[in-house]
């Protein structure tokens, strides 16, 4: 458990070819209290997986700090688990040498061995231990990843949209899974989503971003008692709050991809081309 | 002097028990191909590591070994036999040569392509520099580096046969002998052990290494 601080950071992109750069955000400052389960929201390209390989130290910033409890981060390591949206398990290893192979470099093999198995069983993997990744499903890996992450005691879990890819009920069941776990363990968990509901369901704290600038929109305090009930009027006007601003930034985006031939507000393939005269009049 | 079917197998049984000249010959020529074949892939192996390791190593030796490559690699025994004064040394060089490109060039390859989120992930875990190669980079290239070693054995195995027609002693050079007393006979049974040899190391070496490395790397299509 440890408190993790990004302060003023920026992320530009240089751009040698066309000399020009791209700045994904700028000044973003964020702290992760101990404990807590803080979701990063936001449409596609503003930055949140960014601003997650910068904690993990996978990407470096082009200005600012962050800090996991009182270290600075420069490089990966240990002390910072992440699990990523594929599951990212070696093929030639099996189920219980992935996860030895977090933590061989600590301990010896009889001692990383008790201890993976330990893992294994929290996510409910016991009996596929000798399972190559091949042999198992998409939830079943993402659970070795996350099992595997856990593994190294780190202080921190980083969760870069890790249920993104699985269907919805394998996605439900990890849902619980991972509350449990965050809640037996209390680790300080920063989770990048794009799924609203996903976000209101786990998290104390709802970071939602946003492009052109990109940075921090706003910060929602999820006050609902544990376990959440997606169906409750509390958790359907947050996430109506939440979709209203989210909606907006969206739209940013596709307009910024395909400019004024997008148009949220009706189809316009009925209608002649003759009758559009853009959106900038 | 046209072969027959019953003169060669006769040729092979005197050849292999009763005179032995065929079974001393198979046994060099396989000594041959076996240190040949295990120099290429350790020297291959580690110029491919190198080249898929290292940017400045891969721009200036790689399009050097892709040249390397297209050379057959007996056209270098000329050259071999007068720098090892005609010893079997120059076989030697010319088998290693022949299979150490095609090595490189798949270890290479292997290297790669490994996917970068495996080096990701490897890198939350503490894992840095020689360490992603050993454990990370090397194991996820086996699939593509047997490929290579197939290919290097397959290389070695004509770049030697070729390298005994002139040279000295083993297969190739007793197949020059057979010629030489017009034993066709004997010849054919040559040919014989010859395509025996690539048989059972395809049969029993490759395919069966093969086989269990892409079932446990997961890259066979049955299943999943």
């Amino acid at each position: 458990m440890e408190r993790v601080m990004i302060t003023e950071v920026e992320k530009t992109f240089p751009n040698k070819e066309k000399n020009q750069s791209f700045t994904v955000f700028k000044d973003l400052s964020l702290t992760v209290e101990p404990g807590e389960f803080v979701s990063l929201l936001g449409p596609s390209g503003c930055g949140k997986s960014t601003l997650l390989n910068i904690v993990a130290g996978l990407d470096q910033s082009t200005s600012g700090k962050v800090k996991v409890g009182d270290t600075t981060i420069k490089e990966p390591g240990s002390d910072r688990g992440v699990v990523f949206q594929e599951a990212a398990l070696m093929p030639w290893l099996t189920v219980l040498e992935n996860v030895m192979f977090a933590i061989n470099k600590k301990m010896k093999k009889e001692e990383a061995k008790e201890h993976a198995t330990k893992y294994l069983k929290l996510v409910h993997l016991s009996k596929f231990l000798h399972s190559y990744p091949h042999e198992l499903s998409g939830g079943m890996k993402q659970r070795v990843a996350i099992a595997r992450a856990l593994s190294m005691d780190p202080k921190v879990l980083l969760m870069d949209e890790p249920f993104g890819a699985l269907d919805e009920q394998t996605r439900m069941m990890l849902h619980k899974e991972v509350q449990y776990i965050w809640e037996e363990t209390k680790k300080t968990i920063l989770f990048v989503t794009h799924n609203i509901r996903e976000s209101i369901l786990l998290s104390d704290r709802i970071v939602l971003m946003g492009t052109r600038p990109g940075g921090i929109r706003k910060i929602y305090t999820v006050d609902l008692p544990r376990p959440r009930v997606p169906a409750s009027p509390e958790f359907i006007q947050l996430e109506q709050d939440i979709m209203a601003i989210l909606g907006g930034e969206i739209e940013k985006v596709m307009k910024e991809e395909m400019g004024d031939d997008f148009n949220s507000q009706k189809a316009s393939l009925l209608y002649g081309t003759d009758r559009n005269m853009g959106n900038h009049i | 002097m046209f072969p027959s079917p019953s003169g060669s197998v006769q040729q092979l049984y005197i050849g292999l028990f009763e005179t032995g000249i065929l079974a001393t010959a198979l046994a060099e020529s396989l000594q041959r191909i076996v240190i040949g074949f295990t120099l290429a892939v350790l020297i291959g192996g580690f110029l491919g590591v190198l080249l898929g390791v290292s940017k400045i190593a891969d721009e200036t030796l790689g399009s050097l070994v892709i040249a390397l490559q297209s050379v057959p690699s007996i056209v270098w025994l000329p050259i071999a036999l007068v720098v090892f004064q005609g010893g079997a040394g120059a076989i030697y060089f010319v088998v290693i040569l022949g299979g150490t490109w095609a090595m490189t060039l798949n270890v290479r390859m292997g290297i790669k392509n490994v996917q970068p989120i495996l080096l990701r992930a490897a890198k939350t875990m503490g894992y840095k520099n020689t360490e992603l190669i050993w454990k990370v980079m090397l194991p996820a290239s086996i699939p593509s580096a047997l490929t290579g070693a197939r290919l290097a054995w397959a290389f070695g195995w004509r770049a030697l046969m070729a390298a005994e027609l002139i040279g000295r002693g083993g297969l190739g050079r007793t197949l020059m002998d057979a010629r030489d007393f017009f034993n066709m006979d004997l010849v054919v049974a040559i040919m014989i052990i010859i395509s025996c040899i690539g048989l059972i190391v395809e049969y029993f070496l490759f395919s069966k290494i093969e086989k269990k490395v892409l079932s446990r790397w997961g890259l066979t299509n049955s299943g999943s």
